[in-house]
């Protein structure tokens, strides 16, 4: 099976060849061309060559343009710090009061060359690697982004406190969300990776999140021309799973805090899980290691096709080595070949 | 009138907070009419209550939104109780709190409001570089040096704090939390750090065990 195949048959919820896996490398790639963070993503041909090297040396099933958290943001003012051992930062949030939200303008994606520079790495990796393995596209969900716009302090007391300011500013990030999302995917990306953090019972309740976070996913989902997965980043998802099904995306990005098979059996048949594996951990992991979280993951998660094994966080820190992530890529290889006949009835 | 017992007033102030309901845990912390023994109640009743409620969190069972919402209410409750009954708050240890490199400053707010609410006094350091985080708390005599991170980056340069302070020949104790050491339970460890904990709420116990175990 190719790469797509294999993706596409476990997102029927049937069992494909093995268990794809997506190391969800974004800034790797600079260690491949000798690059600094900064350098490495000043160019788009350093990230196409980057995201190729990797795929040649790790055999994972996704090509991931992911550039940084603070990319979005910066279409908005907002400021990215590069730091030489991790993945840039936001700097000071570009709205520092929530009046400024009633001024705020909508800002074109063609206009912010950090935006333009993805779509260009997007395009060119679209022409050289074909269509046997996914790109996977990233948007910060329109829930989610106003962290890096005014702060998470602010942006509580907004989405708690001032329900005309919120609604206003959601409707500008949605209409961002969608233009950025299908310039992604006119670029040649297959999908859509939607981060939807605050979404999580980790940052807001469950009602919170129905009442106010799932109609913008729904809404904004809606009007992305492709398919979607949405991504927690390390945030628990079990008590929405049937809520972020509904809105229409195809793959929920689960963290490790919560048990993997009682997330596979919430989505069974109903979305697929892509995760779980612990980022920070494997920073320290042995090769022993490596192969005993896989085997955990797979086989809490595999069988029955509906999961793809991945990190957990939606980025493979910078400290993870070569070393580990080759453990991780031949253990998904050994112990993720279908029939699971190694997991037995009550799991590994 | 039955005694209330001090798990019942627990459970009634943390309800209260996360309810965001200020006139009933204030009601709740006036009930004994003067300020005598009130540092005592905070530590015996709103501390754990507070810690509950960052327990919670750590089990799933309440949100982000929720912690700050009570942390906060609970600081601006401590804040008026104190000053009406004209207590001080507790003056020692000498502590600080610091964002490391991070402009992501909420896990700071959260732990700065669950001390203050515990009727501590805590400088605030806003955010800074590993060295310039150094140089305040020398400049200031530190005696707990508090620090918030969000990214691994930020985290693993505690190591650096930690080489600065001893380079300065201070006994600093530093106590740190965020993501990274939730996520990586060892990591405090790896960087030279005195404590950490999972949640804001942690940070109150984890002070008094830091600075019962100084020289």
């Amino acid at each position: 099976m190719t790469s797509i195949e294999r993706v596409l048959t476990t997102l029927g919820h049937n069992e494909p060849d093995r268990v794809p896996l997506f190391l969800l490398l974004s800034m790797h790639g600079a260690k491949e061309l000798g690059l600094s963070i900064r350098d490495y993503f000043a160019r788009p041909e350093h990230v196409v060559e980057g995201q190729l090297r990797l795929r040649e040396r790790y055999g994972h099933d996704c090509y991931y343009l992911f550039h940084h958290a603070p990319l979005e943001a910066q279409a908005w003012g907002g400021e990215v710090v590069f730091v030489e051992d991790g993945p840039p930062n936001s700097g000071e949030p570009p709205l520092t009061r929530a009046e400024q939200i009633d001024h705020l303008e909508l800002p074109v994606v063609a206009d912010c060359a950090a935006l333009t520079g993805v779509l260009a790495a997007t395009s060119a990796l679209k022409s050289r690697a074909g269509d046997e393995v996914p790109l996977i596209g990233v948007v910060m969900s329109p829930f989610s982004l106003p962290v890096m716009q005014l702060g998470f302090e602010l942006y509580l007391q907004v989405l708690l406190e001032q329900p005309e300011r919120f609604a206003r500013l959601m409707a500008l990030n949605e209409a961002f969300c969608v233009e950025w999302a299908n310039a992604q995917l006119r670029a040649g990306a297959t999908a859509i990776c939607y981060f939807d953090p605050v979404a999580s019972p980790t940052i807001v309740p469950p009602t919170t999140y129905r009442a106010l976070g799932q109609p913008v996913a729904r809404h904004t989902l809606s009007r992305i021309e492709g398919p979607t997965a949405t991504h927690l980043a390390s945030g628990r998802a079990l008590p929405i799973v049937d809520d972020l099904a509904s809105t229409g995306t195809a793959i929920i990005g689960v963290g490790h805090d919560e048990p993997l098979a009682a997330l596979k059996a919430a989505a069974h048949g109903k979305v697929s899980l892509l995760g779980n594996l612990n980022g920070v951990a494997m920073c320290r992991w042995t090769g022993e290691q490596a192969e005993a979280e896989v085997k955990r993951a797979i086989g809490a998660a595999g069988p029955g096709g509906g999961f793809i094994l991945a990190e957990g966080h939606g980025e493979v820190p910078w400290q993870v080595t070569d070393d580990t992530l080759l453990a991780v890529a031949d253990a998904a290889r050994r112990w993720g070949a279908y029939p699971l006949s190694w997991v037995g009835d009550h799991g590994p | 009138m039955p005694h209330r017992s001090d798990q019942e007033d627990i459970a009634s102030i943390r309800a209260a907070l996360l309810g965001a309901d200020y006139v009933t845990a204030l009601a709740l912390l006036r009930r004994d009419g003067d300020g005598s023994g009130l540092l005592a109640r905070i530590e015996q009743q709103v501390v754990p209550a507070l810690d509950d409620i960052g327990d919670a969190w750590g089990r799933g069972e309440v949100s982000l939104a929720e912690v700050y919402i009570s942390g906060r209410l609970c600081e601006r409750l401590i804040d008026d109780v104190l000053r009406e009954a004209n207590v001080s708050r507790r003056a020692q240890p000498k502590m600080a709190i610091a964002a490391l490199d991070d402009y992501h400053l909420l896990g700071k707010r959260l732990v700065h409001a669950s001390l203050r609410a515990a009727g501590y006094e805590v400088a605030d350091h806003g955010r800074g570089t590993a060295e310039e985080i150094v140089r305040r708390a020398a400049d200031e005599e530190i005696e707990v040096l508090l620090i918030s991170v969000l990214m691994l980056p930020s985290a693993l340069r505690v190591a650096e704090v930690r080489s600065g302070l001893a380079q300065r020949g201070l006994p600093t104790k530093v106590v740190v939390g965020g993501a990274p050491f939730r996520l990586d339970p060892d990591l405090w460890r790896q960087v030279g750090a005195d404590a950490s904990g999972p949640t804001a709420a942690c940070a109150v116990s984890l002070v008094d065990t830091v600075w019962k175990s100084s020289p």
